[in-house]
């Protein structure tokens, strides 16, 4: 099952249908398809053998016959190292964060640490509170890797345990790693993390280690956000995006030019074109995979990202409008 | 028969140095051991325990040990860089200190490359380099580099031995181990000293002195591009190759000027090392101490003129919390050699050498400014409430390490020059017998 996937299918006429499927499987986890998941492969349509028929219920509402040989048997199946090198075929994974809806909820740091197996301090996807200049009104960010088209981490990598695959993901393989670090000073974007030390849990033989969940981490080892292929393959959004209460985070595909939230599937390109999105830090040419939308219009106040642990706020304690909060007494 | 007298003469000059261990040496020696054991004790708790038990975090992810192996590394390439032109242009006397900034070279280079190993989380996946090499890393450039550099310079060091090895193995009244005898008839090649395997010998030489240089340039630049090729505000500079070859060449004279002294003590080599070698080594780190301080004004002007947000923060971070190390990595570590250097009533043998100290020890500290007050202000600001995860301060298994270093580095010295006088025999032969044959030459072109 695992391989068929990873077989790439030029068919023109199978395209069209994938599309479809992509928009099934991302959204079912919000739907009853949800458990026995999606993919769409119509490789195998063509060329297997089995001609059995499984019918489901499309998140619309409407019934639809597949081939047996589509449905996904994840999370049984595991990828290994060297197959997780292979991106998922034909896909460009992007990301939309929209600025506008964050509050500071947590909610996706602690669904992206329960989902990886991290400690409290130990966060993929971390908020910065940020303040461009005095004037500007802060914003939170969550900021996740950005997986960029040009990785310095990749570039600098001496053993390729850090990789670019086709779908956009640049992915640690730990198995590889020997840990020069190289690749953390590299990353302008802060964005990994190293094992210092032996923890218990990097001991954990419940599952397989596979660069997809990043799960055991490795003492001595870097590890990062790794935008959740194992959900990916699944249909599914990645822990983050699903986590949301606000809907902050859309995921999709590039190519299909569809992202969602889990409530609401768009355009791609008309959101960025229509909410004026943007990449964090563009002038450094890294070119990311992961976008903005600017936080104009808020739903939220700021102060109300603030209702989070004392350990949380004290972090933010450098931005300017934090230390007039405190002058005022606010906080 | 004339060379072979002058040859005994000066084995029995230099043989008391190999034959026998003083008291002082002994405990020397002692010492030494005692820090590289307290090292090897630290490192097996590194080892253990992982990098937990050093001061670096997530953010700061390199620190003293990167700072050590960029000093040693330079302090290797510019000894090499000055063995190469003292060798190539035979200055004349070069002798006295050729050996000296020979061996530190290759110490030097030994000892650097282990401080990057240091730095690796998985020692035990090292061979993954070459199983899984890639070249578009600068860490490959520089393994090649640095290993083709050892290689170079390890082969060079031995040419310059050759000779000397073949006077001690012929010298029966030599007073050594038998291993030792054993070793320098093996490592003697079977050198003869004929005319026609002395000029083989001086044309390899020569040719190695050519080479080295250009391996250590090029080795150290690579190192360099680590910094430089990233998108870090403090380090993607353009001028950082340059940089770097001036600061290793300020760096390795006070270092080489330092090893003057103290082997000029303790060997009473007086009638060797003189003040005019002081002098003249003063003299290129005057020149070194200006162009390292025009380089370090070049580059902090540029990011402090043109004010970026990025290199305002660093530069702020430097002026605050680095003051006092800025201040002495970048104006006493400059000024203080320049002033002492410059003006020739102060250049007596011990301002010299405190000069040298200065400047090595400034030299290490503009080390640590590069590498870690830029890892505190990378682009998206630090927002963390463990205080080690802010700042760096390294514990006490990085500074053991670091001794161990700076130990290993003087023992190894120590014990190859019991095993290989200090001073080259073989060289004073040679300076003589030119200075014969130009002699025997002077008066006939005075008849033409």
């Amino acid at each position: 099952m695992t391989r068929c996937i990873m077989k790439n299918n030029k068919n023109e006429k199978s395209s069209t249908d994938r599309r479809k499927f992509l928009k099934l499987g991302l959204l079912s986890s919000v739907t009853a398809v949800a458990g026995t998941s999606l993919i769409s492969n119509l490789t195998s349509e063509e060329t297997s053998t089995s001609k059995e028929k499984i019918r489901l219920l499309t998140p619309d509402g409407k019934m639809v016959e597949v081939d047996a040989e589509n449905v996904n048997k994840y999370p049984e199946a595991h990828i290994t190292p060297s197959e997780s090198r292979k991106g998922i075929p034909d896909r460009k994974f992007v990301m939309v964060i929209d600025l506008a809806k964050c509050k500071n909820a947590r909610k996706c740091v602690e669904g992206c640490q329960k989902a990886h197996d991290l400690d409290y301090n130990e966060e993929f996807m971390k908020v910065q509170l940020i303040q461009d200049n005095p004037e500007a009104s802060p914003y939170w960010l969550p900021k996740p890797c950005f997986h960029c088209d040009e990785p310095p981490c990749v570039t600098v990598c001496p053993t390729g345990a850090t990789f670019k695959r086709d779908d956009n993901i640049v992915l640690v393989d730990n198995d590889r790693c020997i840990g020069c670090k190289f690749c953390v000073t590299s990353c302008p974007y802060s964005a990994r993390q190293f094992n210092w030390g032996h923890k218990d849990k990097f001991k954990d033989t419940s599952q397989p280690y596979s660069p997809e969940t990043s799960v055991p981490a490795a003492e001595g080892t870097v590890m990062k956000c790794d935008f959740c292929p194992d959900m990916l393959r699944q249909g599914k959004l990645p822990h983050c995006a699903q986590s949301c209460p606000m809907g902050v985070i859309y995921f999709g595909d590039k190519n299909e030019d569809i992202v969602t939230n889990g409530d609401e599937t768009v355009r791609f390109s008309e959101l960025i074109k229509d909410r004026g999105g943007y990449r964090h830090l563009e002038h450094l040419g890294t070119k990311p995979n992961v976008y903005y939308l600017p936080a104009v219009n808020r739903q939220f106040p700021l102060e109300r990202g603030f209702n989070v642990d004392e350990d949380i706020i004290e972090r933010y304690k450098d931005v300017p409008y934090v230390q007039q909060l405190k002058k005022d007494g606010k906080i | 028969m004339d060379i072979d007298k002058r040859k005994r003469e000066l084995v029995k000059e230099f043989s008391p140095a190999l034959e026998n261990y003083s008291l002082k040496t002994k405990i020397w020696i002692g010492c030494l051991v005692a820090i590289i054991l307290v090292g090897f004790y630290a490192f097996l708790v590194q080892l253990i325990n992982g990098h937990i038990v050093t001061g670096m975090r997530d953010n700061v992810v390199w620190g003293i040990y990167i700072i050590n192996f960029i000093f040693f590394v330079g302090i290797s390439y510019s000894g090499a860089f000055i063995s190469g032109i003292l060798h190539f242009f035979k200055t004349p006397w070069k002798n006295s200190v050729s050996r000296i900034v020979e061996l530190i070279t290759v110490l030097s280079l030994i000892i650097g490359p282990i401080f990057i190993l240091l730095c690796i989380g998985r020692l035990d996946r090292l061979h993954y380099l070459f199983l899984y090499p890639r070249i578009q890393s600068p860490i490959t450039w520089d393994i090649i580099a640095i290993m083709t550099d050892l290689v170079g310079c390890f082969i060079y060091l031995y040419l310059t031995f050759i000779p000397d090895f073949a006077i001690l193995r012929d010298n029966k009244e030599l007073k050594v181990a038998k291993w030792q005898k054993k070793a320098y008839r093996i490592l003697a090649l079977n050198y003869q000293d004929t005319t026609e395997q002395r000029e083989r010998l001086h044309k390899i030489t020569r040719t190695m002195s050519v080479m080295i240089i250009v391996l250590a340039i090029v080795a150290y630049t690579v190192l360099a591009w680590i910094f430089s090729l990233t998108l870090q505000p403090g380090w993607n500079s353009t001028i950082f190759a340059p940089y770097f070859i001036i600061a290793g060449l300020y760096s390795g004279v006070g270092v080489i000027i330092i090893s003057m002294y103290a082997i000029r003590k303790y060997f009473h080599l007086e009638r060797y090392i003189r003040k005019v070698h002081f002098i003249a080594a003063g003299i290129v780190l005057l020149v070194m101490s200006l162009l390292f301080g025009y380089f370090t004004f070049s580059e902090y002007f540029a990011r402090w003129f043109s004010h970026k947000e990025n290199d305002v923060h660093l530069l702020d971070t430097l002026f605050n919390r680095y003051f006092w190390e800025f201040i002495f990595a970048n104006y006493i570590g400059v000024l203080v050699p320049i002033v002492i250097l410059f003006f020739k009533k102060f250049r007596t043998i011990k301002s010299i050498t405190f000069a040298a100290i200065i400047a090595v020890l400034g030299l290490w500290l503009n080390r640590f400014l590069i590498v870690v007050p830029t890892l505190e202000t990378p682009y998206l600001p630090i927002q963390d409430t463990r205080a080690e995860f802010v700042n760096y301060s390294a514990t006490w298994v990085e500074y053991s390490l670091s001794l161990t270093g700076i130990a290993a580095f003087c023992l190894l010295f120590t014990l190859l020059i019991k095993f290989v006088p200090i001073i080259p025999m073989s060289g004073i032969i040679d300076y003589e017998r030119d200075q014969k044959k130009y002699n025997k030459r002077q008066p006939k072109k005075a008849v033409k």
